[in-house]
């Protein structure tokens, strides 16, 4: 069969799975659509939480960055997996103990504040609706390129999708088919990775094949590190970043990612505290086994990649290359007029664009592998963008129709009510995010990286210290989580939007990017909260009271109103 | 500090206890994560590349694999303790 049929039969298939598990779990009741009614099993959780936080950039993107970046593509890997340690330590059994519906939910009730729960639903709001966007487009792009439709009828056909899902389903509708998406895109992800793993080294495990020797009995590191520094590349193994700068960014990735509101809100959804921990761990030991798989096939890709393009002829190029040349992700200009393919590190000299995103997308093919496991990418590709989507438009949802109206505008309304406000919520966000989708502001694309900054300057240190230091009050809260947002948000429109001329390390603070500037945002935040709280009066006693309680496990479920 | 009978301080010095011993473990576990990452990662991954470890410079073996895998045991790690913390400090569910 060909990779089209191949294509069209594994998406066809998952799309299917998806749609039966979303009308056999279907949402009768706000506490099933926020949060799964608290019922869903550990592992399940683990799973559904996992797929929730691999994106269409984990899965598509990562590996090709990583390719292109060496030892610097580090801060991801160490970043998006380290903040699962802070997020099961310090976060998760004490959010499930507080037990309520949403991140703004703590944040009003712990500082007793309207004003700090209408910032904490700006800040998840925003952070969502950027992240969501970028899913959408990853879904168009599969579409268009695995199975020739146009670019907006596959985010149309994401978002009915999703749509169906997500308003029928809830929480608990989404959870069950992300169960299902982890596995798709798992499966998807380790095929060719294993595939590439024995064709280059012999040994069928990704993790401990591109540390082995290939045919040659050349370590494969040693020898990318030879063709890429031949080529005036760094060695792949050295990093061109500060060590100052990797800090930073790694550092505002981990605190970004147990500040972000899509992954908080899973631990709201296990019955008890217990739960909680060992579903942090599952969700951990799922996605490390992505994120240790990624840097193989990073290694991997980019060797194969100068093996068959650097120094070889147009007209024996493979036909990877010229069926990705129609989607514009590779192309090759003929500067000398040799009619051989040049790709260099001198800008002059190098005659080949390669797009990052081509390293996962087009590797299957690359590496020759048979047309199901070409299919089988993107079937995966969809999965991971799908469950994200999913995800994000749910904390969208239920910030509108929980924390503004029920909370806030509309407390009188009934649970029928707020659940049918809930479902138009999402509605109306996937039109928006579907639309995002289809004509992408150019903003778009650089804002996603800073949700992290963002999630980490604001959130984090709110929520920390409201946990582990019983005297943090209202004031501390609001005036730490403003300035610490506001100092990060005016570092990165500085540098990406009002002169991007000057976004050089000498122009940094401290030799910082604006995508680490996140961490001194925290600081800064953490800093402003503890003096504010100092000089203004402790919070009531009933506050108090209610951290005492959520440091315990017992009683969990029961009501925690005093 | 309020007044309080005697059943109740009791409850009240046994949760402090409970708290603190959480604290040291949570410390403990923070520095590892910290050691492996930031230390073997980033700070120390120059010194360390010029050691081996299956077929990897091991500072680069650290920010790319290590690392990962201690995050992935350490939060195993915190279950079983913090399981095994509950029972003893008599705060666990059920």
């Amino acid at each position: 069969m060909d990779v089209m049929t191949w294509t069209y039969l594994l998406v066809g298939a998952s799309f299917a799975l998806y749609i039966g598990i979303a009308v056999w779990a279907r949402a009768g009741s706000t506490a099933e659509y926020y949060i799964a009614g608290g019922g869903v099993p550990p592992i399940a959780n683990g799973m559904a939480t996992a797929a929730d936080w691999m994106s269409a950039a984990s899965f598509i993107s990562m590996a090709g960055l990583i390719a292109f970046m060496g030892r610097d593509g580090s801060v991801y890997l160490m970043g998006w997996t380290g903040g699962y340690v802070l997020l099961a330590l310090l976060l998760a059994p004490y959010l499930r103990k507080f037990g309520k519906f949403t991140v703004p939910d703590f944040v009003g009730d712990r500082y007793y504040s309207q004003t700090a729960r209408m910032v904490a639903v700006v800040c998840a709001i925003f952070v969502s609706f950027t992240y969501v966007a970028g899913q959408m487009r990853g879904v168009g792009i599969v579409f268009s390129r695995f199975l020739e439709v146009d670019i907006t009828l596959g985010v149309v056909i994401g978002m009915a999708l999703v749509f169906f899902y997500a308003v029928l389903g809830g929480m608990k509708g989404i959870t069950y088919t992300q169960v299902a998406q982890y596995c798709v895109l798992i499966f998807a992800y380790m095929v060719p990775a294993i595939f590439i793993s024995l064709l280059l080294t012999g040994n069928p495990v990704p993790q401990l094949g591109f540390g082995s020797q290939g045919a040659d009995g050349v370590y494969l590191l040693d020898k990318l590190d030879g063709l890429v520094t031949e080529l005036g590349f760094t060695a792949y193994t050295a990093g061109v970043k500060s060590t100052i700068d990797v800090f930073c960014i790694t550092l505002a990735l981990m605190v970004g990612t147990a500040g972000l509101p899509h992954v908080i809100v899973r631990f709201f959804t296990v019955p008890r505290v217990r739960d909680a921990r060992i579903s942090a761990g599952w969700a951990l030991l799922f996605i490390a086994i992505l994120y240790t798989t990624a840097p193989a096939i990073a290694t991997f890709a980019r060797v194969n990649l100068i093996d068959t393009v650097s120094g070889q002829p147009y007209a024996e190029a493979p036909g990877w290359i010229k069926s990705w040349e129609k989607t514009g992700l590779i192309a090759w200009e003929d500067k000398n007029g040799d009619a051989v393919m040049q790709y260099n590190a001198a800008p002059d000299l190098n005659e080949m664009t390669i797009d990052r995103d081509i390293m996962v997308l087009a590797n299957p093919e690359i590496a020759q592998l048979p047309n199901w496991v070409i299919a089988l990418v993107a079937a995966g590709g969809l999965a991971a963008a799908l469950s994200t989507a999913a995800g994000l438009l749910l904390v969208i949802s239920t910030s509108i129709s929980h924390d503004l109206l029920k909370k806030t505008l509309m407390p009188g309304i009934t649970d029928k009510q707020e659940l049918l406000f809930a479902r138009i919520a999402a509605a109306v966000a996937i039109g928006i995010a579907g639309s995002l989708g289809i004509h992408p502001p150019g903003f778009v694309a650089q804002v996603v990286a800073f949700a992290f900054g963002l999630a980490a300057s604001s959130f984090f240190p709110a929520i920390i210290l409201g946990i582990f230091w019983r005297r943090m009050n209202k004031e501390g809260a609001i005036a730490g989580m403003v300035s610490g947002i506001s100092l990060t948000a005016a570092y990165i429109i500085y540098f990406k939007f009002i002169d991007p001329a000057s976004n050089v390390a000498d122009n940094w603070f401290l030799g910082i990017s604006p995508e680490g500037i996140g961490s001194v945002g925290m600081v800064v935040n953490f800093g402003v909260s503890f003096a504010v709280a100092a000089v203004t009066k402790a919070p009531p006693q009933t506050i108090q009271e209610l951290v005492e309680n959520i440091r315990v496990p017992r009683g969990a479920g029961a009501a925690v109103a005093h | 500090m309020n007044t309080k009978n005697d059943s109740d301080h009791q409850n009240r010095s046994g949760a402090v206890a409970y708290w603190k011993a959480n604290i040291r473990l949570v410390l403990t576990l923070l520095a590892i994560w910290f050691a492996v990452s930031f230390g073997a990662g980033i700070l120390l991954v120059d010194w360390l590349d010029q050691f081996r470890f299956a077929g990897f410079r091991l500072g680069f073996w650290f920010a790319q694999q290590g690392s990962i895998y201690t995050f992935v045991v350490l939060v195993f790690v915190y279950v079983w303790r913090m399981n095994r913390l509950d029972r003893e400090h008599d705060v666990h569910e059920d």
